[in-house]
């Protein structure tokens, strides 16, 4: 392993399945899911998504008025669960403002305001005047309003690689703080339910009109969900058994943008990093949190990925996605989460919705969560582009 | 940290290349701004350069001029590409349609408006499956590109395409946004070692006051993009000159960076 990736020592997060980690953690060990018929607003769709009540809400600092839209409410209302913000200040006061970065992923940003303007335009086409394009929609608005809210002055920026944005956001931070630039990290992801993701899904035929079925024989598609997730990244201390960044690993599929490498290429390399700078053997991780859409395609290849690399014998995995939906840029974080909760917990969740396990596929599917130990948990994180994140968690002494 | 820069790609109104900026930029010629001639990327068959759009082709063009000009294998090269709105056109589109009935959202479009949509073509294209990464700092992003790429230089030791992009914004938002003219500026960098351009110090983050671009044309382009604030680096480099600037980063914040010839 290498000495020089962060210990987590604290995290919290907010989705479907409620907010703060005591819901997500019932929901991993109980399989209830969180989606629920489409009841966003002036969207007619036909599927299921996955929502977090508080959103709507959500107050926002008067100061920091302009930053208003539906994806920093979701941060500021992530922000607020389990004692986080308070963590989050204790490190300010021990590292100092300018040695605390922010890395958080994002795929839409605010977008949601930007439809609401286009909804609003005049006779001469013209947006409302208090439309605040900058603080909402541009890409860098999450980490602008986040830095702002928490009085963290290091250095910031945005990751958006679509679905794998806040999974690649632990690697960055690592980087980042190897390189001296901050001596701690915030990490995390927002994305936040908006008519361009309902609609644009749905126009490549990639949206579900039922609860998605993750490695399903039957799986049709993905439930778009929005969520946020939140953690903080130092350096280990001798003798820590803090959880622990143990691998990262980052490719490209350079093969097609809106459709995964056929044979997983690009994952099996992420996944081969991750073990590599982990020091792991692939007979050592316990349990895969798949990327796991339902989409036909996305499913076959992470499975041929995990198969070549695994073997026929893959260890325990499951997708959580059926529990939150596919919360984009925010998937990253959440199902990071997830694996520190279960490594925690001593937890294998079981892949919520999925009934028939598709006879093609290889890989181990938990279908009923149980209880088992675990030491080493592994992230998977796939995106438009070609995006592929894989990430290791465990113990820093393991 | 410490880098050197073996490429230089450059596109923008009156400095179409790194090759034909380098005159201009060292002071011996007058800038004079003026539109952009049709962007073509060469690495783009014409059937995929069709399906993408000015972003994805301006990005492509300014990386494809300083990986050629670096001498190093497109396959093998990491990226960070560095944009801070990323495709307001595709933007404006798609909030246009959702507001018809039946919302007649483009698939094309849909998946072209992920941030790091260019950096997936440039994928494509390079058929490079290294490292790639697509951020945004806002104003700030041409720092904020310099530090990721220099950090995971320094953490690999391997070479690294950076891309710092943005186009105009469309007529809706121009009011609203802070990018008027389209500037994109591309440096292969790598760990130090094997001749190159010049080297690349980061020295450090501190709130000093932004280098001068010393020209008003000049200085009234940078202030129209992020990207171009790396005019004051790229007048140094071609005038072959050792100098340290202050690069405009987040709030007052800056980052000292010294180039120094080969």
């Amino acid at each position: 392993m290498s000495p020089a990736l962060p210990i987590i020592s604290h995290y919290t997060l907010a989705n479907a399945l409620g907010s703060g980690v005591a819901a997500s953690l019932s929901a991993l060990r109980s399989g209830e899911s969180g989606l629920r018929r489409n009841d966003y607003a002036h969207a007619s769709l036909e599927t299921w998504i996955g929502r977090v009540d508080a959103v709507e809400a959500t107050a926002m600092p008067q100061v920091l008025a302009d930053f208003d839209c539906r994806n920093n409410r979701l941060a500021a209302h992530c922000l607020q669960q389990d004692g986080f913000e308070g963590f989050v200040a204790a490190a300010r006061e021990r590292y100092g403002a300018k040695r605390i970065g922010i890395f958080l992923g994002t795929s839409t940003s605010g977008i949601e305001e930007t439809e609401a303007a286009y909804r609003e335009r005049d006779a001469a086409g013209k947006l409302p005047t208090n439309f605040h394009y900058m603080q909402t929609q541009n890409i860098f608005s999450l980490a602008d309003f986040v830095r702002r809210y928490l009085g963290l002055e290091g250095p910031a920026q945005v990751i958006s690689t679509a679905c794998s944005s806040s999974a690649k956001v632990f690697a960055t931070a690592s980087r980042y703080m190897a390189a001296g630039l901050c001596d701690a990290a915030l990490v995390g992801g927002v994305d936040s339910l908006c008519l361009t993701t309902l609609y644009g899904f749905n126009s490549l035929e990639l949206v579900s009109s039922e609860k998605c079925r993750p490695w399903d024989a039957e799986r049709n598609g993905i439930n778009i969900g929005e969520g946020a997730g939140f953690a903080l990244l130092e350096r280990a201390e001798a003798g820590d058994d803090r959880p622990a960044l143990l691998g990262y690993g980052e490719s490209s599929d350079a093969y097609h943008i809106s459709t995964p490498h056929p044979e997983g290429e690009g994952a099996l390399q992420a996944m081969q990093q991750a073990l590599g700078r982990a020091g792991l053997e692939s007979a050592a991780v316990d349990y895969i949190n798949l990327h796991g859409t339902a989409t036909p395609s996305n499913d076959r290849s992470e499975d041929r990925a995990v198969t070549r690399l695994f073997g026929a014998e893959t260890p325990a995995c499951s997708s959580t996605k059926g529990l939150t939906g596919h919360t984009l840029g925010a998937g990253g974080i959440t199902e990071a989460i997830f694996s520190l909760l279960c490594l925690e917990h001593g937890l294998l969740p079981g892949s919520a919705n999925t009934q028939t396990l598709d006879p093609e596929l290889g890989a181990n599917i938990v279908l009923e969560g149980r209880e088992a130990p675990l030491r080493y948990a592994m992230s998977n994180s796939f995106g438009f582009g070609g995006s592929n994140c894989s990430l290791i968690f465990g113990r820093a002494e393991s | 940290m410490k880098a050197v820069i073996k490429g230089i790609g450059l596109v923008a109104p009156g400095l179409e290349s790194w090759q034909q900026a380098q005159p201009v930029l060292a002071g011996g010629q007058a800038y004079e701004a003026a539109p952009l001639e049709k962007l073509k990327p060469a690495m783009l068959p014409p059937n995929e350069r069709r399906r993408t759009t000015q972003l994805i082709k301006l990005a492509l063009q300014a990386a494809e001029e300083a990986q050629s000009t670096s001498g190093i294998d497109a396959a093998t090269l990491a990226c960070v590409f560095a944009s801070s709105d990323g495709d307001t056109f595709i933007v404006d589109r798609l909030c246009d349609a959702l507001t018809l009935p039946d919302r007649p959202v483009s698939p094309t479009q849909f998946h072209n408006s992920v941030h790091n949509a260019a950096a997936g073509y440039w994928a494509i294209a390079s058929g490079s499956q290294r490292f790639s990464t697509s951020i945004s700092a806002g104003a700030a992003s041409f720092a904020a590109g310099l530090l990721d790429a220099l950090s995971w230089v320094a953490a690999e030791q391997q070479p690294l395409l950076l891309v710092c992009y943005d186009v105009a914004l469309p007529a809706a938002l121009d009011a609203f946004g802070i990018n008027h003219e389209p500037f994109a500026v591309a440096l292969v960098i790598a760990p130090e070692g094997e001749g190159g351009i010049a080297t690349l110090e980061l020295q450090g983050v501190d709130s000093a006051t932004r280098s001068p671009v010393g020209n008003e044309a000049l200085a009234a382009l940078r202030s129209a993009n992020p990207a171009a604030e790396s005019l004051p680096l790229l007048q140094a480099v071609a005038a072959g000159s050792s100098a340290a600037m202050n690069v405009a980063y987040l709030d007052e914040a800056t980052i000292r960076v010294e180039v120094k010839p080969c």
